[in-house]
C-alpha cells in the first residue's frame, strides 16, 4: 500500500479474525445439540464405562489401570467428535441454509473464515478434554502425573488436527439432511474399531487387520503412550508419521471437495 | 471516483444450454440509481451475480469500479442484497452486524446500520427468530454497514408488508440522494419508478430497453382486453385496430392495447357478437412481450 494512501482498501485481517473466531465460537455453543453433545459425552461414556471399574487394571497384570486408558480413550474420542461432527454437520448445515452465499459477496478471505472455524472448533475441544480430565479426576480417582496430564492434553489436541480436515470435506461433501448420518456411521464404528471402547485385544479377529489404518486407531496408541499404557505395538514414531500423513490426505480431500462445492455454485 | 460503479462489456453467460444472460454490454456510472427490470427468469439473478463476481462470465468482461469483481478492494466498496441467501440463526443481530462491519474498511457505527434498517428494538434477538420481513431488514443492515458506495439489491421488497416495503424504499431513497450508487432488481414496475432514474429491462437475457421511468411506463400502459364469442372471428376483422398483440384460441380472444376503446368501439361496429368481456390493466409479463415484440419490429 502506498504511504500516500488516505484511506484503507480492504479491512485489516485480525481484527476480522478475531471476529469471525468469536461469532463461529457463539454459533456452536449456542446449539445445544452440539455443545452438550461434544462436551458431556465424552464424561458421559466414562461414567458409564470406565467408572465402575476405573481403578480395575487394564487387564490381569497390568499396572496401569482401566480408568487411565479410558481416560486417553475419550479424550481423543471427545476431541475428533468436536471436529468431525461439529464441523461435518455445522457446514453442510450452513450450506443447506445458503450461508455461504452472501458471505461470498463481502470482502471476507476465505482462509480467514476457515481459520476462525477451525479454532474455534480447537477451543470447543480443549474444554471437552478439561471437563472429561476434571471428572475422571474426581469422580473416578484417576490419578496422573503433571507431566502425564500435559502431554495427553497436548497430544489429544494435536491428534485432532486432521480430522478438522476430515470434518471440511464431509461438510462439504454430504447434504444437511445426510451430513449426522453420513458423519456418525462413518465415526462412530471407526472410533470402536480402533480399541477405544474397549481394548484391541478383546475385539474380533479381523478388525486387527483393519485397525491400524484407521487414523483413531494412530491417535489412540500416542495418548495410551502418554499415560503409559501399553500401545498395540511399534514405536509412535511411526503413530506421528501416520498422523501426518492423514493431515495432509484429509486437508487434500477438504479442499478438492470445497472447489468442486464453489465450482458447482459460483461458476 | 470517475471509474464507472458497473461496466459490463458483451457479457454472455449460459447454464447448459440455456443464454441466461446473451451479449449484454452495459454502463451504470458511480451515483446513478439503476432498476433492472424483468419477468421472472429474464437473467436479472444471473446479471446482479455477474456483477458481483459471484458468477464467472462465459464470454465478455464485467468491472466493478474498474476492478475485477473478485478483487477484495472492489468488494470492500459495495453492500449486497441477495434473493434466498441465508445467516446464522444462532447470532444476535447486533453480533451479526458487527461481524459484517469487521469485513470493510471504513464501516458505518453498529446502532446507524441497525437504525436504518429500523430493527433498534431486535438488535439484541436471535437472528432465528426474526420474522420474514425482519429478516429482509436484516439484510439492508448488513448490505449498508460497511458504508458502500454501491448497493446492489436483488429483489430487495420481496417479502415485505406495505409498511416495510414503503420504509425500506424511504431508505434506498435517502442513500441514493447522498451519492450512493444503487442497482436493484425487481418485478414491480411501480417500485422502478419510485426509485430509479434509469430502468433497464431485460428478457431472455438481454436487454430490450434502458430508458427513464416516464418512457418505460408509456411503453407499457396497455390494456388488456378478454372476451368470448360464440363464431370464430375473421382475421379481418382485426384489420387496421391499434393491437400490441392478438391472442385467439378456439372462442376465446386476448388482445392486448394501449387504447381499449377505439379497439372496443371499432370491433362493436364491425358487428363482433361478445360476451363475459374484461378490459384490465396488462400485467408487466404480457407487457414485456408486447416491448419484446415492438423490438423485434423496430
Amino acid at each position: 500500500m502506498s504511504a500516500t494512501a488516505v484511506r484503507r482498501t480492504t479491512a485489516p485481517l485480525l481484527p476480522m479474525l478475531r471476529m469471525q473466531f468469536y461469532a463461529e465460537f457463539v454459533k456452536l455453543i449456542r446449539v445445544p445439540a452440539f455443545s452438550v453433545t461434544s462436551i458431556v459425552l465424552p464424561s458421559m461414556f466414562f461414567a458409564f464405562i470406565g467408572l465402575g471399574q476405573a481403578k480395575d487394571p487394564l487387564f490381569p497384570g497390568a499396572h496401569v489401570t482401566f480408568g487411565a486408558y479410558f481416560l486417553a480413550s475419550m479424550a481423543l474420542y471427545g476431541v475428533a467428535n468436536v471436529m468431525v461432527l461439529g464441523f461435518g454437520i455445522s457446514l453442510a448445515n450452513e450450506r443447506g441454509q445458503k450461508q455461504d452465499l452472501l458471505m461470498k459477496s463481502t470482502p471476507l478471505p476465505a482462509p480467514v473464515f476457515f481459520t476462525a472455524k477451525a479454532l474455534s472448533a480447537l477451543v470447543v475441544a480443549f474444554i471437552s478434554i478439561t471437563v472429561l480430565g476434571l471428572f475422571a479426576a474426581v469422580a473416578a480417582g484417576v490419578q496422573l502425573t503433571a507431566s502425564e496430564w500435559s502431554t495427553l492434553a497436548v497430544r489429544a489436541m494435536l491428534c485432532s488436527i486432521p480430522f478438522i480436515g476430515l470434518g471440511f470435506a464431509l461438510g462439504y461433501l454430504s447434504g444437511p439432511n445426510s451430513a449426522p448420518a453420513v458423519t456418525n456411521l462413518i465415526y462412530l464404528p471407526t472410533a470402536f474399531a480402533s480399541g477405544l471402547f474397549f481394548p484391541l485385544r478383546f475385539l474380533p479377529g479381523f478388525l486387527h487387520q483393519i485397525a491400524p489404518y484407521l487414523p483413531l486407531y494412530r491417535g489412540a496408541q500416542l495418548v495410551w503412550d502418554s499415560v503409559g499404557a501399553p500401545t498395540e505395538g511399534g514405536s509412535i514414531t511411526t503413530d506421528w508419521l501416520y498422523m501426518a500423513g492423514y493431515t495432509v490426505a484429509f486437508f487434500l480431500l477438504a479442499l478438492w471437495a470445497y472447489r468442486r462445492d464453489q465450482g458447482k455454485k459460483f461458476n | 471516483m470517475t471509474e464507472p460503479a458497473v461496466q459490463m462489456s458483451n457479457v454472455s453467460k449460459r447454464f447448459g444450454s440455456v443464454r441466461a444472460v446473451d451479449d449484454v454490454s452495459l454502463t451504470v456510472e458511480s451515483g446513478e440509481v439503476v432498476a433492472i427490470l424483468g419477468p421472472n427468469g429474464a437473467g436479472k439473478t444471473t446479471s446482479i451475480s455477474l456483477m458481483l463476481g459471484m458468477r464467472n462470465p462465459n464470454s465478455g468482461s464485467v468491472r466493478l469500479f474498474g476492478l475485477d469483481p473478485k478483487d477484495f478492494r472492489a468488494r470492500s466498496r459495495i453492500g449486497v442484497m441477495l434473493q434466498e441467501s441465508g445467516v446464522p440463526g444462532m447470532l444476535r443481530v447486533q453480533e451479526i452486524v458487527d461481524l459484517f462491519r469487521s469485513y470493510y474498511p471504513a464501516p458505518l457505527p453498529r446502532s446507524e446500520a441497525i437504525q436504518m434498517a429500523g430493527l433498534e428494538e431486535k438488535a439484541h434477538s436471535l437472528v432465528k427468530d426474526l420474522s420474514g420481513g425482519q429478516h429482509q431488514r436484516l439484510y439492508l443492515a448488513l448490505a449498508v454497514c460497511g458504508n458502500p458506495d454501491a448497493l446492489f439489491l436483488d429483489e430487495p421488497t420481496v417479502g415485505m408488508d406495505v409498511e416495510g416495503r414503503r420504509r425500506f424504499l424511504r431508505e434506498i431513497a435517502e442513500l441514493a440522494a447522498r451519492g450512493r450508487t444503487v442497482i436493484l432488481t425487481t418485478h414491480y414496475l411501480e417500485e422502478a419508478d419510485q426509485l430509479a432514474q434509469r430502468v433497464i429491462v431485460i428478457n431472455h437475457g438481454n436487454v430490450i430497453a434502458d430508458a427513464s421511468p416516464a418512457a418505460i411506463k408509456s411503453r407499457v400502459a396497455g390494456k388488456r382486453v378478454i372476451f368470448s364469442t360464440t363464431s370464430l372471428l375473421a382475421d379481418s376483422l382485426f384489420a387496421n385496430l391499434p393491437l400490441n398483440s392478438r391472442h385467439i384460441e378456439d372462442h376465446r380472444v386476448r388482445l392486448l392495447t394501449n387504447d381499449p376503446e377505439t379497439v372496443l368501439r371499432e370491433l362493436f361496429r364491425r358487428g363482433v357478437v361478445m360476451h363475459d368481456l374484461e378490459v384490465a390493466g396488462a400485467d408487466l409479463e404480457e407487457a414485456f412481450v408486447a416491448m419484446t415484440h415492438q423490438e423485434a419490429m423496430a
